[in-house]
């Protein structure tokens, strides 16, 4: 399963891009391929306070309806509003132009509680 | 085959309106009217019946073949209910009538046999009372939720969470959400149930209250239940038992004793009558004393000269929760089929569907990877990892069955287990269908060895094959009359 190498993970398999106090967020490789197809995605406003691992998402697909949480707390900047039209970008590109949305982060610190991608890849070794 | 729209002729008809003696004009206002006649098909009486007998004949249903459709208890209806629900004393009366002045004298027997049931149902899961108004398994949940917030609101408690374990039916967060209430999930432990930990750790003074369906959708009972009631009620939290799978433990075990407050049944379910695509849905739902004055209104009661009457005085009530009182020929056959059982019968009921079903998961796991092995109770949990590996997947084998004239189990649920395949053969499946089912799948395995890409253009044999289900999910249209 595809990882990349400078985002940091969690283990409800989302990912997370930081840069400068911002970050973006999508879910994982592993996440499109165990969700399969998407159908849907519920995504969330522009201004929206979320919280670290605290649910802001909810995607469908053939298989099942599934929550996305926050990898880490802040308020929401932006969402990828194509995604409304082509949900499935999900599936072919899940870590660039299947981004979910764009954070303003409230605390840095938080980083301490994801995974690298490194971990990740050995995280997900360990659940099969 | 055609659709109805495509079989419409302009000016046929079939049945005549009988003239209206009464002048519409005025009486509703134009605003609500239709401005263009409604494009009905235009066909005969014959067009219609020859079209639905048609159709019926396509049908896959428990009459017809085998269906081991996991959690959803798709046994055999046995036929004298139904002759039980045609009598006309039944099937004739007008649900006003015991709302009218003397009306109940008329209807002694349908209010009878609504009072019966809910005593026949209070000993069979040692709950104090039932309503018998919810519509389905979803509705008494909603039902039972609802009274379990009346029941804060009285006390002044301040509560805002709702434990679900990952095990539970999908509709119990979908209640609690519903309700108004927060969801907070707890995981399975290594042995396929709540993980007692995780749950101390997540129980607060705001918890209002915990959904357990026991046996989980992995088909386990969860024997730490008594452990969990004590936590739940040190905060003055509600117990929800979601008795969708009371087929497992019948005559062996009742909510009421081991800690529940509150349970809904699927009568249609667990008391054999006719669902999914066959008919109409009960879930009658039953409380403990904390929330008998929250019940919905109204209940059937007796008076002292021993008639029965609906009784409104219920103050405290959350209301009405369906017209009239809940899906009566339902409950009736239900009815029917508890006093055919008899205490006995109900026991054998559960015996034989705990047996087939460890049947089916003995036999099955040497080819299929069992999710927990361990003895099971009406239901087993497989997931299809290893055909996966060769690129068949769950659903795929779904498919492959109905071309063995099998309905296939429910896949990819529950989520906690990949590609996960459950199966319920239930109590009225013979060895012969089981061992057939198990040949079936065996098929499979063998066909994802050799030819893996076989499978993806299946069924075969069915009117309609395999559908594009992304595209069905992403572009649906469901007008005839829209192209898209």
């Amino acid at each position: 399963m595809e990882t990349v190498e400078h985002l940091l993970y969690t283990k409800e398999h989302e990912w997370i891009n930081i840069e400068d106090g911002e970050a973006t967020v999508g879910i994982s490789d592993y996440a499109q391929e165990s969700l399969g197809d998407i159908t849907f995605i519920e995504l969330p406003s522009v201004g929206d306070e979320v919280e670290q691992f605290g649910e802001f998402v909810s995607v469908e697909s053939v298989k099942a309806a599934s929550d996305v949480f926050s990898p880490m707390s802040g308020e929401v900047i932006a969402v990828n509003e194509d995604l409304n039209e082509n949900p499935g970008m999900i599936n072919k590109s899940p870590y660039e132009k299947g981004w979910i949305a764009r954070i303003k982060l409230s605390d840095s610190e938080e980083q301490s509680n994801l995974m690298t991608a490194d971990e990740y890849s050995k995280f997900l070794v360990s659940v099969g | 085959m055609k659709l109805i729209f495509e079989k419409s002729v302009e000016g046929r008809q079939g049945f005549r309106n009988p003239r209206s003696d009464v002048g519409l004009e005025g009486e509703i206002p134009l605003k609500y009217r239709r401005e263009k006649d409604c494009p009905l098909p235009e066909v005969s009486e014959l067009d219609v019946v020859r079209h639905f007998t048609s159709l019926s004949q396509r049908n896959f249903s428990v009459d017809t073949h085998f269906y081991p459709l996991g959690s959803c208890t798709m046994k055999y209806n046995p036929k004298f209910t139904e002759t039980i629900a045609a009598i006309e004393g039944f099937s004739n009366l007008h649900p006003l009538l015991p709302q009218l002045n003397h009306g109940e004298k008329l209807v002694q027997g349908a209010l009878e046999v609504l009072y019966d049931m809910e005593r026949l149902l209070c000993e069979i899961t040692g709950m104090d009372r039932f309503t018998m108004q919810p519509l389905a398994g979803a509705h008494g949940e909603l039902t039972g939720v609802m009274m379990m917030a009346a029941y804060h609101k009285a006390k002044g408690n301040k509560k805002k969470y709702i434990i679900v374990p990952d095990s539970a039916h999908g509709t119990n967060p979908a209640t609690a959400a519903i309700a108004g209430y927060e969801i907070v999930s707890v995981n399975s432990d290594e042995n396929g149930v709540m993980d007692l930990e995780e749950l101390k750790e997540k129980i607060t003074d705001e918890t209002a209250g915990l959904m357990v369906t026991s046996p989980n959708t992995l088909g386990i009972f969860n024997s730490d239940v008594d452990k969990i009631a004590e936590m739940v009620h040190a905060v003055d939290g509600i117990m929800y038992y979601d008795g969708a799978n009371l087929n497992a433990i019948l005559g062996r075990c009742r909510p009421g004793d081991i800690g529940f407050d509150v349970m809904h049944i699927n009568l249609h379910k667990t008391f054999s009558t006719p669902h999914g695509g066959g008919g109409p849905g009960s879930g009658p739902v039953g409380v403990n004393e904390k929330l008998i004055p929250y019940l919905p209104i109204s209940m059937v009661d007796r008076r002292d000269d021993g008639m029965y009457y609906l009784n409104y005085d219920y103050p405290g009530s959350i209301g009405y929760l369906a017209s009239f009182y809940g899906n009566f020929s339902i409950i009736l056959r239900a009815y029917a089929y508890i006093i055919m059982a008899g205490g006995e019968g109900l026991k054998e009921v559960s015996n034989h569907a705990v047996l087939n079903a460890n049947y089916i998961k003995e036999r099955l796991k040497e080819r299929f990877h069992l999710a927990y092995d361990r003895i099971c109770m009406h239901e087993s949990v497989f997931s299809a990892s290893k055909q996966t590996e060769r690129g068949v997947h769950a659903i795929d084998i779904a498919k492959f069955l109905i071309d063995q004239n099998i309905h296939p189990p429910t896949v990819y649920f529950p989520l906690s287990v990949k590609e996960s395949i459950m199966i319920e053969p239930t109590e009225t499946e013979s060895k012969q269908t089981m061992d057939q089912f198990i040949d079936a799948m065996f098929k499979a395995d063998e066909l994802s060895q050799q030819q893996p890409e076989s499978f993806h253009d299946l069924p075969k044999t069915t009117p309609v094959t395999r559908p594009d289900e992304v595209k069905a999910a992403r572009d649906i249209n469901t007008n005839y009359f829209q192209n898209t």
